[in-house]
């Protein structure tokens, strides 16, 4: 491998990484609010519990997210250093406030578990309820940071040099709000799928009607609650993504649709695999006009194809499988909740069966793949550039040669964490069960969010 | 003032900021391993009750650095991440295992004391490893030439100054974490964690001073542009030294407040003083250089209209998070149900 494609790997590596921890850790302080805010309303001891186990499971996992993030904030300036130059010049802003966010979340969540007992109900919302818009703004800003490597505005380069900068126009670049509002949904999507799935795990393990049953069986129904509306908003924004690919990078839409050849009436394109030599997509299924119409709201919106472009500006074309992927996953979520109110509401069964619940299990994992499929989709896709035609990705690098070794040692030290925190998760909860949190959370004066077993 | 001095002031003060708080929650780590057998005198439980809530805070810190250093000195992160990619990357990973197994040191209560030594020695190391940048924008051990940077890892660590360097860090890391738990202990009315840390504060003050002080002999050879302007500012060395003397002083004198001998709070401002000045005298004589002798703070200042923007988030961020550090410190550092609660193993229900 050359040294540039082994800097991406690595920075890929990390990112792939750190966005599972990243993604959940913006997803469950929401779930955690909403438990809380069940409480104020229907003081049932239950939903303090589920606050409680979230909120453990959200430090541990913010014990990975953390340093992984540190990792990948510093990483950018060590592996990308052509690119971090262009950045600190034009669009330092959301990194900047960025900062201010996880501030926020770090003071804020340390009060809300250390001082969870000292202080008053209203301090404990509103503390969490910073906790959440902390993590929901470090996504933001981040992603913006994304958009505008798809959108770059508020500069002009001339003889190679930046000049007439104006940052806040470059912060408020044309695909900010469309894709943040996208990593936000989906974040807050996956962190109810993550709930979810172990819920329903739970509900396979646990014998039929008793009162842990009952306690998990509530935890999956605020979950797909939260994650059906999420899931179908996330939805009606990726359309919305779609159309600003559309507009402002076509040749990533080209290449998520295998579209070589530029057309009115164009196809979309579902499944199948993008074959380079005969420009088609092999085993897919055609949908006539359906992709100007998605496009542009048209039949006749004209979709330009792969051939506009010389070969070497084209992105990686199994991004059009990783697209399928992600589509096909999030159109998944939105029909599961469905699913379990057809079941429990229509049907008037108060037991999913097995095949259902097996569904439930598989939504947290599917929607985490899915998140990992919409990043290296958007961010391969944007190959071979950094910033869309204005910097390279090998202009981007840096000059360092034997990456090789660090690769390793991240990778390494990857799955060290990956396997503890499994570990560590898996442990805790053995150890303090259900159980023993609601038996606490009935008795006055034992401290609930302190306890470790 | 012009607007890259301005900006320079910012960073060290962003450096500063996260060097006393990384030395007291990488200390605090360290003296948490060491004394986890000695369950009677509460010191690692002290240690503990400092660092579960502010680790993350500091871990902040060093983001807000980097961030700080590329949206103010563009050109300067590019050459610091290009030499730094090597002692960068080996921080971080260090950083990623201690901050992971600190957290999982206090969900896992059997597995605590491995856990607990992962993470108290490779929060040690850290220190050793961050203070290294100091030495190496100082340009001995950087490449300049045709027109690449590249850092010669060989003559970096064969060099005196950088080990002057690194045993001033560790040593300081212990020096500074001893006093600050020994207030905190002292505050909790913990007195026999009091005694340990104030008898660990009196070892380690001398030796971090003969580690500054060695640091000086080293420049004078390996950077003589350094010292020479480091030594037009004698008066404010001489007046660091000074407030290390008074610091000492503050761990002999009887108490005012009661409880057992010294005035650990007078100890804590004052050295944090005797640092502020010395680091004043250290970040002058670097300028205009951040990297010398090729990137100064005015070919690697960012656009003014970025810096405009930045330097307004700035206030704007202080405003706002100002409150919510205060908030933070009266629930941790001085609120007396916290700093004397029971050990969490006591309130086992």
């Amino acid at each position: 491998m050359d040294d540039l494609l082994i800097a991406r790997s690595l920075f890929g590596t990390t990112m792939g990484f750190h966005i599972i921890f990243a993604t959940i850790g913006v997803g469950l302080p929401f779930m955690m609010l909403t438990a809380e805010l069940m409480y104020q309303k229907t003081k049932d001891q239950e939903y303090v519990v589920m606050a409680k186990r979230w909120t453990k499971a959200f430090a541990v996992l913010l014990g990975v997210g953390i340093p992984t993030g540190t990792i990948a904030g510093v990483q950018l300036s060590l592996l990308w250093p052509g690119f971090m130059e262009v950045i600190g010049v034009v669009m330092a802003l959301p990194f900047q406030i960025e900062i201010y966010a996880f501030f926020i979340e770090a003071l804020f969540m340390s009060i809300y578990v250390y001082a969870a007992e000292r202080i008053p109900p209203w301090a404990r919302i509103t503390s969490l309820v910073l906790v959440a818009i902390g993590a929901l703004a470090s996504a933001v800003l981040i992603t913006n940071v994304h958009a505008w490597e798809g959108t770059p505005t508020g500069f002009r380069i001339e003889n190679g040099i930046i000049t007439d900068v104006d940052p806040w126009a470059a912060f408020f670049n044309p695909s900010f709000i469309v894709t943040a509002g996208h990593v936000a949904l989906s974040a807050y999507t996956t962190g109810a799928f993550v709930i979810a799935s172990v819920s329903a795990y739970k509900l396979w393990r646990t014998e039929f009607n008793t009162r842990i049953y009952h306690f998990h069986k509530k935890a999956l129904t605020l979950s797909l609650i939260v994650g059906g509306v999420f899931s179908l908003l996330t939805a009606i924004n990726g359309h919305e993504s779609a159309q600003y690919l559309h507009e402002y990078q076509p040749e990533k839409l080209a290449a998520a649709e295998g579209l070589f050849e530029t057309q009115s009436h164009a196809p979309l394109v579902i499944g199948g695999f993008t074959d380079r030599e005969t420009e088609e997509v092999k085993y897919a299924i055609h949908i006539p006009w359906a992709l100007s119409f998605l496009a542009g709201n048209s039949f006749d919106t004209v979709v330009k194809g792969l051939k506009e472009w010389p070969e070497e500006e084209w992105p990686p074309l199994f991004v059009h499988t990783l697209f399928n992927g992600m589509v096909g996953i999030g159109s998944l979520l939105i029909l599961l909740p469905l699913l379990a109110l057809l079941w429990i509401k229509f049907l008037k069964k108060d037991k999913y069966p097995r095949w259902i619940l097996s569904t439930f299990i598989a939504s947290g994992p599917l929607a985490v793949l899915a998140i990992e499929f919409g990043w290296i989709f958007a961010c391969t896709g944007r190959q071979p550039w950094t910033i869309y035609r204005v910097l390279s990705t090998a202009d981007s690098a840096t000059t360092a040669t034997n990456l090789g070794i660090l690769f390793l040692a991240f990778v390494s030290v990857y799955i060290i964490l990956g396997v503890s925190v499994v570990f560590v998760l898996l442990y805790y909860f053995r150890k303090n069960t259900v159980a023993d949190d609601l038996h606490r959370a009935e008795q006055k004066g034992v401290p609930l969010y302190g306890s470790n077993t | 003032m012009t607007d890259a001095l301005l900006a320079i002031t910012v960073l060290w003060g962003f450096v500063f900021i996260y060097a006393v708080m990384a030395t007291m929650d990488f200390g605090a780590g360290f003296w948490s391993m060491l004394y986890f057998n000695r369950t009677q005198t509460k010191a690692t439980n002290i240690a503990n009750r400092y660092l579960s809530p502010t680790w993350e805070v500091t871990n902040t810190f060093i983001v807000a650095l980097v961030v700080a250093v590329y949206s103010l000195f563009p050109s300067a992160a590019y050459t610091l991440g290009t030499v730094l990619l090597i002692p960068g990357s080996m921080i971080l990973l260090l950083l990623a295992l201690r901050s992971a197994f600190l957290v999982f040191s206090n969900i896992a209560s059997e597995y605590r004391k491995p856990l607990t030594y992962i993470s108290g020695i490779t929060g040690i190391l850290i220190p050793g490893l961050l203070i290294s940048v100091l030495p190496i924008t100082h340009g001995n051990y950087i490449d300049f030439s045709d027109g690449r940077q590249t850092l010669d890892l060989i003559k970096l660590f064969t060099s005196a100054n950088e080990y002057a360097f690194i045993g001033f860090a560790i040593s300081s890391t212990l020096f500074l974490s001893s006093l600050l738990l020994a207030d905190y202990s002292k505050t909790a009315e913990e007195y026999e964690a009091y005694a340990v840390y104030r008898r660990d504060a009196i070892i380690l003050g001398p030796i971090s001073l003969g580690m500054a002080v060695l640091i000086m002999f080293t420049i004078r050879t390996e950077a003589p542009w350094l010292y020479e302007k480091m030594m037009d500012n004698l008066a404010f060395l001489i007046a660091s030294v000074v407030f290390f003397v008074i610091g000492g002083l503050g761990l002999f004198l009887p108490s005012v407040t009661g409880g057992p001998k010294g005035m650990p709070r007078l100890t804590v401002i004052a050295i944090t003083i005797q640092y502020l000045l010395a680091s004043l005298v250290y970040g002058q004589a670097h300028l205009p250089y951040i990297v010398y002798p090729e990137v100064t703070i005015q070919n690697a200042f960012t656009d003014p209209n970025s810096f405009r923007a930045i330097f307004a988030t700035y206030i704007a961020g202080f405003a706002i998070l100002f409150p919510g550090f205060f908030y933070f410190w009266t629930l941790f550092m001085n609120d007396k149900r916290y700093l004397q609660q029971k050990p969490p193993e006591e309130t086992k229900s």
